[in-house]
């Protein structure tokens, strides 16, 4: 047995002994509890949505954007005619948190930002990808 | 028409003079008749949401698009015999948003009558409003035409009374527009008896134009596009020959035909809305015979707002839409199909790409 052998069997039987399931196997439960984690995400994103606190002057992303109607995630990355280049979704989120709302841009990978695609994409599912359309 | 066509005209040489532009976000309405000299037009300003943040601050947008309305309501040739408001002045009812608004509307020149829009109403069940503005509904007649003022925001009592602690709080669930937590919009009992009462004083032939916030259709109730007694209010305008409902909540261009009665929508000052058919999850029924129009750019503060000349030739509405960074839209009552069209985008092949809406 190889050196390497010897560390393969020896991690095997660590996780044997710790239980540990592996990797490509997973439950009901589990599903559940992912979705469950995404649904709570989507809650916030809604939350943030109709709050007035995203921006400085009171309007919310749903005044215009009623059940985020109209924001199109399915469409993104596409060729956002006004900005002149291919941008993500976060980039027009941030557009109008800027714009109508008078507020800060979020960084990509703020929980808030996430939170904000996350409840925008929920709001379209059954709707077919189709990146790049206007 | 060639009245209409006239102060159109005029309207523009005017505004071209200082260099304002050639669109405006109020209807000018025009009831043509076969006596000319009965020829009247009105204008139509709807959907401010004054939006107070604090102090004396307030949303510079909406603030934008309600004084442009009013300063270029002013300018109008001829000068329209009075001006509809039609509701939603405010976005939380609130005595300083109903203040502003009413400041901004006092440079009005002339006669203004004003619709209840939910925004007006839901914190303090139109108190103040009622102050500032007169009654909730009422019905006035104007050379030869009956027109007909509801509130058509009103909801169930139990919800108005019974659901929550505060009256902030019912504001702020029916400011919403997609709020599960919201109630549908109804006319009412008491208002349907009155107007039964009301109309049985008037002839059948004679043009009745009735004004409320929400269409007096069902469209998409999950937005309120919606009124939920629609069809006994209906049900009460059949037997004229020549009713016209004209509504706005709604931000949109919508036009429609039941039976005797032409709906039409007009335009908002503040911002417009997607057509329900955007919301992938909705069960909606936006009249077939609308022609949306075209999808909004947030780029543009004010596209996707407009106004319309509103020709009412023999008692019939004809809409001229003119709208800001937009193609204008003619909306036509057909006499052959007895139904408003547009003029050049009804025809499904005329359509053109940004009118497609998903």
């Amino acid at each position: 047995m190889s050196t390497y052998q010897k560390i393969a069997m020896a991690l095997c039987l660590a996780f044997a002994s710790t239980g540990s399931s592996l990797a490509d196997e997973f439950t009901e439960a589990d599903v559940q509890r992912w979705q469950q984690q995404f649904m709570v995400v989507v809650g916030e994103g809604r939350e943030l949505w109709t709050s007035p606190k995203l921006g400085t002057n009171g309007v919310a992303c749903a005044q215009c954007h009623p059940n985020a109607a109209n924001t199109h995630p399915e469409t993104y990355p596409k060729f956002q005619k006004q900005l002149g280049k291919v941008v993500p979704l976060w980039q027009m989120i941030n557009w109008c948190l800027k714009n109508p709302l008078e507020g800060q841009p979020l960084a990509a990978d703020d929980p808030k930002m996430t939170a904000l695609q996350a409840y925008v994409t929920y709001e379209r599912r059954g709707v077919k990808l189709e990146p790049g359309k206007h | 028409m060639s009245t209409i066509n006239n102060s159109r005209r005029n309207f523009i040489k005017t505004a071209g003079t200082l260099a304002i532009g050639t669109t405006l976000p109020i209807s000018l309405v025009e009831l043509a008749f076969a006596e000319s000299s009965q020829n009247f037009t009105f204008a139509y300003i709807s959907d401010a949401h004054i939006q107070h943040i604090k102090d004396n601050r307030f949303v510079r947008n909406w603030d934008r698009g309600l004084i442009r309305a009013v300063a270029e309501t002013n300018l109008l040739t001829p000068k329209p015999d009075f001006v509809m408001f039609g509701g939603d002045l405010a976005q939380l009812g609130s005595k300083p948003e109903l203040d502003h608004g009413a400041e901004i509307l006092s440079a009005l020149h002339g006669n203004v009558h004003y619709v209840m829009g939910e925004h007006d109403y839901y914190l303090d069940l139109g108190e103040y409003w009622g102050k500032l503005f007169g009654p909730q509904y009422y019905s006035f007649d104007h050379k030869g035409v009956h027109f007909v003022v509801l509130n058509s925001i009103k909801t169930y009592d139990d919800w108005t009374f019974k659901r929550w602690p505060t009256a902030e709080q019912r504001m702020l669930e029916m400011a919403d527009l997609d709020n599960p937590n919201g109630s549908p919009f109804m006319v009412g009992e008491e208002q349907r008896v009155w107007l039964k009462d009301d109309l049985d004083k008037i002839d059948k032939d004679t043009p009745v134009v009735v004004f409320s916030h929400s269409p007096l259709q069902k469209i998409y109730k999950g937005w309120n596009f919606w009124t939920e007694d629609a069809d006994q209010v209906q049900a009460l305008l059949q037997p004229f020959n020549k009713v016209s409902v004209i509504y706005g909540h709604v931000h949109q261009i919508q036009y429609n035909q039941i039976g005797n009665i032409s709906f039409n929508s007009v335009m908002a000052t503040a911002w417009p809305w997607p057509y329900p058919q955007a919301y992938a999850q909705a069960e909606q029924y936006l009249p077939k015979l609308t022609v949306p129009m075209n999808r909004a750019d947030p780029f543009f503060d004010r596209d996707a707002t407009g106004w319309q000349f509103i020709n009412l030739a023999n008692g019939n509405l004809d809409l001229d839409y003119t709208l800001y960074n937009n193609t204008s839209r003619i909306v036509r009552y057909n006499t052959d199909k007895k139904r408003p069209e547009d003029v050049a985008y009804q025809d499904e092949k005329a359509r053109i790409v940004p009118q497609t809406h998903y």
